[in-house]
């Protein structure tokens, strides 16, 4: 896909890249914050879970190595996600990433008229809740792309194209 | 004309200063959230150690338990395999065959269910029953189903008996193939029980409340103490790691003077009000109801008294010597209160007019003036509102659980700086202690404790539940070993069951009663 510059106005460039490094830092934060943390588990969470998709949640809660490995690919993907999105390091991955792991916690949390989560979010949600925005967020990054042009992206594709030529 | 074209061609492809400074334009915000992070964490790190240095915090590491390196196999008698003595053989590691087989086909459904695999994984204590005892023939049976579960297997699997029935206890205690025993028979036949075991050779594990009466506490302590049997009273929340945490806390003072001291107990279905089922099978014929009524008044044949004993003082110690007691125990062991100077009590039955004579609402309020404290025990059988262990100082105050939460009091003089800096708030715990975690944390996320307050992370960071009566019984178990003494002995267990009756005497005859602890004598 070859973006072209000139496809965004500056001030459209802008609020793109902008929205591109809040995103990336919420994640990268989110990331950090549990990485820093000895004792941090997703154990409660998962096994707060609740909707359709409940019984699968708590089962990986319930299996001891499976939390492990999704603890891992929770805490190093929010970091990766995080840095690919402000760097504007291989962006596409890093956002389609973000959409599915967002993703995976709209079906472990859904906000459900009736669901009722010992956590707290501090917000009130009818159907549609925070998870689900930032899904939406990503997805804007993903059709409206900002990597090869501000990012590392431009310096990697760039060579790349040549090397391939 | 190709050679123009290659020359556009690199300049295109080639980096040039623009793209570098557009590639690595948004770099500067990582340095920024680098520079964020540094100081929050050191804003953290400052508050956190600054407390823990204040407060002079430096908590032993939590001992696991150990078992005892003397090999030998103790030989256990069980007296009384009703619902308590069927959870006390479980947890010293003999499973009923049809518990097992209902713990498996409940983890084929629900994966998230550990219990069969938790229960395997129970420490083995090196121990075979040789002997079960029970006034009900259906539950004798049963006793001796579990106590050939060695391998704790399900029913139709191989089983090895070892044990023999005994229709009566003190034929089991004769039986020369028993070390020790666990009595789990009703209140009203604890003493005698103990008191005939310990004159037997046998050590004893006796389920709270120690004695019935008075008379029988001091009987028990005098047996005990002659006969340098191994004693252990069936408090297992002395083996809850949090009670441990609280009594470093409380004896670093971190609370400041403690003046008053709330617990209760919170329950609300018919089965902790001890409503229990009666067993179809249970009759006069398989009933042996005139050993049943030996030690207390006579009564006609009642499947009522028998299965639900409990709801009379003929049998039982109501809310004080039953529930009170796992209360006062876990203070008793946190803070060291021995017997109360006092006790007034009030009550009645309001609820469960089921015909029974002990309390289903009771209250108790003890005085400690030595100590300038007063000890209250609030319960109700009909309401599940909870309201925990609450010690109440003058610095801080403590909520007592499974986790521990220490709160600074505003008026507090010991941290009236810090409160005033802002280093510490009220609102927010000064210490938090989450089982199974070796530090305790100064400052803790408020979800953690939210969680942790509801058993998930408890359950987690163990990897698995740890049953404390299998902790209790292999701790009285170490001791037989060791020759050591546990941690509640008959000493312990003395203070309970004073404590225990002048609130149950408070109560029914409706006055202020004393300990004269010079003559040690209930007035």
């Amino acid at each position: 896909m070859m973006i072209n510059e000139k496809k965004y106005s500056e001030i459209q460039l802008s609020v793109l890249v902008v929205s591109r490094i809040l995103i990336g830092w919420y994640c990268l934060y989110e990331g950090v914050v549990k990485l820093m943390n000895p004792n941090w588990t997703s154990y409660a969470y998962l096994s707060d879970s609740k909707g359709l998709f409940a019984p699968l949640f708590k089962g990986i809660a319930a299996n001891p190595t499976l939390l492990q490995v999704v603890d891992f690919l929770n805490v190093w993907g929010l970091v990766a996600i995080g840095l690919g999105l402000i760097l504007g390091l291989f962006t596409h991955v890093a956002a389609i990433a973000g959409i599915a792991l967002l993703g995976l916690y709209c079906l472990s949390h859904p906000a459900l008229i009736d669901a009722n989560y010992l956590m707290q979010s501090g917000d009130n949600t009818l159907w549609i809740d925070k998870n689900l925005i930032f899904i939406f967020l990503l997805l804007i990054l993903v059709v409206f792309p900002t990597g090869r042009i501000i990012g590392i992206d431009r310096l990697i594709f760039k060579k790349r194209k040549s090397d391939g030529k | 004309m190709a050679n123009k074209d290659d020359k556009t061609q690199n300049q295109k492809s080639k980096l040039t200063r623009r793209d570098a400074l557009k590639g690595l334009a948004t770099v500067p915000a990582l340095g920024a959230f680098g520079y964020g992070i540094y100081k929050k964490w050191n804003a953290e790190r400052l508050k956190k150690s600054s407390i823990t240095r204040e407060l002079g915090l430096d908590f032993d590491e939590e001992k696991v338990p150990e078992t005892s390196g003397n090999g030998k196999t103790l030989r256990l008698g069980i007296i009384g395999y009703g619902i308590r003595g069927e959870q006390l053989m479980r947890a010293a590691g003999f499973a009923k065959p049809g518990l097992i087989d209902d713990w498996k086909t409940s983890a084929l459904k629900n994966p998230g269910d550990n219990r069969y695999a938790d229960y395997l994984e129970q420490e083995d204590l090196n121990i075979t029953i040789n002997g079960v005892c029970d006034l009900f023939d259906k539950r004798a049976r049963e006793a001796l189903s579990a106590a050939a579960n060695i391998n704790r297997k399900g029913t139709g699997e191989k089983m090895v008996q070892t044990a023999k029935r005994y229709k009566r206890y003190t034929e089991l205690l004769a039986a020369p193939d028993i070390d020790a025993v666990i009595i789990a028979a009703p209140d009203h036949w604890h003493s005698r029980m103990a008191i005939d075991a310990a004159k037997a050779g046998k050590h004893v594990y006796v389920e709270k409340g120690m004695t019935r009466t008075v008379e029988e506490a001091f009987q028990l302590r005098k047996a005990i103490k002659e006969t340098g049997v191994v004693f252990q009273l069936g408090h297992q929340g002395r083996q809850t790691a949090s009670h441990n945490k609280a009594k470093e806390i409380i004896k670093k003072d971190i609370l400041g003077k403690i003046t008053l001291i709330e617990v209760c107990t919170n329950r609300n279905d018919p089965n902790g009000a001890w409503v229990y089922d009666i067993d179809p099978e249970g009759s006069p014929k398989t009933i042996d109801w005139a050993q049943f009524i030996e030690p207390t008044r006579p009564h006609t044949f009642s499947l009522e008294r028998f299965f639900r004993w409990r709801c009379w003082w003929d049998y039982g110690t109501g809310l004080s010597g039953d529930l009170l007691t796992h209360e006062y125990d876990a203070i008793n062991q946190v803070m060291r209160l021995g017997i109360p100077h006092s006790a007034v009590a009030s009550g009645g039955v309001y609820f469960y007019k089921d015909g029974r004579t002990v309390p289903d609402v009771f209250q108790a309020v003890y005085e400690y003036p030595d100590r300038d404290l007063t000890f209250m025990y609030s319960a109700s059988l009909a309401s599940g509102r909870y309201r925990g262990k609450v010690l109440m100082g003058h610095d801080a105050n403590m909520e007592l659980e499974s986790a521990l939460t220490v709160y600074p009091e505003r008026n507090s003089t010991r941290y009236k700086k810090q409160i005033e800096s802002g280093l510490l708030s009220p609102d927010k715990p000064l210490l938090t202690y989450i089982p199974g975690r070796e530090q305790v944390d100064a400052v803790t996320s408020a979800t953690e404790q939210y969680f942790a307050s509801r058993g998930l992370l408890y359950t987690y960071i163990q990897g698995k539940r740890v049953d404390t009566t299998h902790l209790h019984i292999k701790e009285w178990l170490n001791c037989i070993r060791t020759g050591k003494q546990p941690s509640c002995n008959i000493d312990e267990g003395f203070d309970e069951a004073i404590t225990a009756h002048m609130a149950t005497i408070a109560y029914r005859e409706n006055r202020k009663v004393y300990w004269d602890a010079d003559n040690e004598k209930i007035v």
